[in-house]
């Protein structure tokens, strides 16, 4: 699939967003007044940026408000109604917090749980795909919300709690890597099933009905990058998951807490970098690729 | 509305047989020009005529080499465009309702008024039907000539889809698969249709016919009766070429 850097943006930076909405929503830290603020801004500024990032991968935003209508089936109108819910909520319990000094618990609750929604719908748009095998597990809404979490413990202070989640993540991400090699394989999906003429022999595509690219190659059929995977890949287990850990268990210093904030941020853009550059779609093989 | 009907009164569908397809691209061609000047937005090109051209179209051709366990390799042309499938994944994912089935006929179709070109039916689809147009920001993908079939205005004869009508080899046949006694259900019977990537669980209504055993000349011993009549008449080269084949042989 296509790495577009306004999805991979979207996914990264609104995950982190929505995962310190949790944690302030639930009151851990529990500060007031301009410490909330701060707290409070850096969480809409993420999440909120995420989503404007992810508006410039459509090609009508200005219908945008038809995305919040067909809940009932589609996970991506879902999770439009989770983020602009837990805005709006997380909003109301910011006020109460940032000028009124009062914590008003239920809200903050409903505003944590949409904020957890939000992830959970955001990685089902992926792990419904049964034409993408590397997404299609349970471990992919796993992973997100362990991210999340993990990422929003780390930018809510919550030393403790990061130093539980983010292993945590990191195992799945190993977990989630070692299932996806095998994924392709296991759905069954060959150039045999997919042009039915299995039956008579092996199958080689032998002239694809264009000589240019056109649009499934772009977005579909992205190898450019795989390259590089395992090298990636070690770079994203790195600063995604080791380093954070190692920095949170120095004593404490606001210069390493930054640091492990940073270091994780860019583990988790190459990781989600190369959960769109490594996912391969079954239509590659109507070309012979993967 | 984009949960899938529950059912649909009529399955209206192509055939295609991968038998007689001889790969000529003529419904590729006349698919672009009838959805460019009708229904929807033209299917456009991009740097047509430039270094790196593309544009999106409807209905593609692909050839694949099929090699047997013995024999000759056989080439097979394989045309591809929506399957107008029963358990449609590009449609429930829709956000905005843009992508609909239509229960009384089963065509899924496009609404481009309402498509946000998120793009996200497009990866739905394991058969690469739907293409997003990169001048109208929309997604594109066959209407099976929603505007032909039912066109009183254009003689019986064209109210077929435009791939189906101009096919010289007639590999492709329209009509209504939910129906036993239809053309193309006895057609699907006879020749033991297939659905392609089954395993996908899209019920695709299209369905494609699998070339015919070719004939193995290699493995006939009755197939030559002429070939008493076609033996040459002389192995020996005459003139300059002798006298060149006798020096040679000399040397």
């Amino acid at each position: 699939m296509h790495p577009a850097p306004s999805i991979i943006a979207f996914t990264t930076l609104s995950g982190l967003g929505f995962g310190l909405m949790v944690w302030l929503g639930i009151g851990m830290p529990g500060s007031t007044g301009i410490v909330a603020f701060v707290f409070f801004a850096i969480a809409y500024a993420l999440a909120g940026g995420g989503l404007i990032a992810s508006a410039f991968h459509l090609g009508h935003p200005e219908r945008g408000l038809l995305a919040f209508t067909q809940w009932r089936s589609s996970w991506l109108s879902r999770e439009a109604i989770c983020a602009v819910a837990t805005l709006a909520v997380m909003a109301a319990y910011a006020i109460g917090r940032v000028f009124l000094a009062t914590d008003w618990v239920p809200l903050g609750w409903l505003g944590a749980a949409l904020a957890l929604g939000t992830v959970f719908t955001t990685s089902m748009i992926y792990a419904q795909m049964k034409t993408v095998p590397r997404w299609r597990s349970p471990l992919t809404p796993a992973l997100f919300l362990c991210l999340s979490l993990g990422g929003g413990a780390l930018l809510a202070g919550q030393v403790s709690w990061a130093l539980i989640l983010l292993p945590l993540a990191g195992i799945l991400q190993l977990a989630w890597w070692w299932q996806g090699d095998r994924a392709f394989a296991a759905s069954g999906t060959t150039m045999a099933s997919a042009t039915g003429l299995g039956g008579i022999g092996s199958v080689r595509a032998f002239e694809p009905p264009h000589t240019g690219p056109n649009y499934l190659l772009r977005e579909m059929v992205h190898v450019v990058g795989r390259k590089h995977a395992v090298k990636l890949r070690a770079i994203a287990f790195v600063f995604g998951y080791v380093l954070p850990v190692a920095l949170l268990l120095l004593p404490f210093a606001h210069v390493f807490g930054l640091l492990a904030v940073i270091s994780h941020v860019a583990g988790i853009l190459a990781s989600r970098w190369l959960f769109f550059a490594e996912a391969e779609h079954v239509v590659g093989l109507y070309y012979g690729k993967r | 509305m984009t949960t899938l009907p529950d059912r649909t009164e009529r399955k209206l569908g192509l055939v295609i047989d991968l038998d007689t397809c001889v790969g000529c691209h003529a419904c590729v061609v006349s698919c672009k020009g009838w959805n460019t000047q009708n229904y929807g937005a033209p299917l456009s090109d991009q740097d047509p005529y430039g270094a790196d051209p593309s544009g999106t179209f409807l209905n593609r051709v692909h050839s694949y080499e099929v090699q047997p366990e013995a024999g000759a390799a056989q080439l097979v042309h394989f045309p591809k465009s929506c399957l107008h499938c029963d358990n449609a994944p590009c449609v429930t994912v829709c956000p905005t309702g843009a992508s609909y089935k239509r229960r009384e006929d089963g065509i899924v179709l496009v609404n481009e008024d309402a498509c946000i070109g998120c793009g996200l039916c497009a990866w739905a689809c394991p058969y690469g039907a739907r293409e997003m147009d990169m001048a109208a920001k929309v997604m594109k993908k066959c209407t099976l000539c929603v505007d032909r079939i039912y066109n009183d205005n254009l003689p019986e004869v064209d109210r077929v889809p435009a791939c189906v009508r101009t096919c010289p080899s007639n590999a492709r046949h329209f009509g209504d698969l939910s129906d036993p006694d239809s053309d193309v259900s006895q057609l699907v019977a006879a020749r033991g249709g297939m659905d392609l990537m089954p395993e996908q669980g899209t019920a695709p209504v299209n369905k494609y016919l699998p070339p015919r055993p070719k004939d193995r000349l290699d493995q006939t011993g009755d197939i030559d009766v002429l070939a008493p009549f076609l033996a040459p008449v002389t192995d020996q080269p005459k003139g300059f070429l002798g006298w060149l084949d006798k020096a040679l042989d000399r040397l």
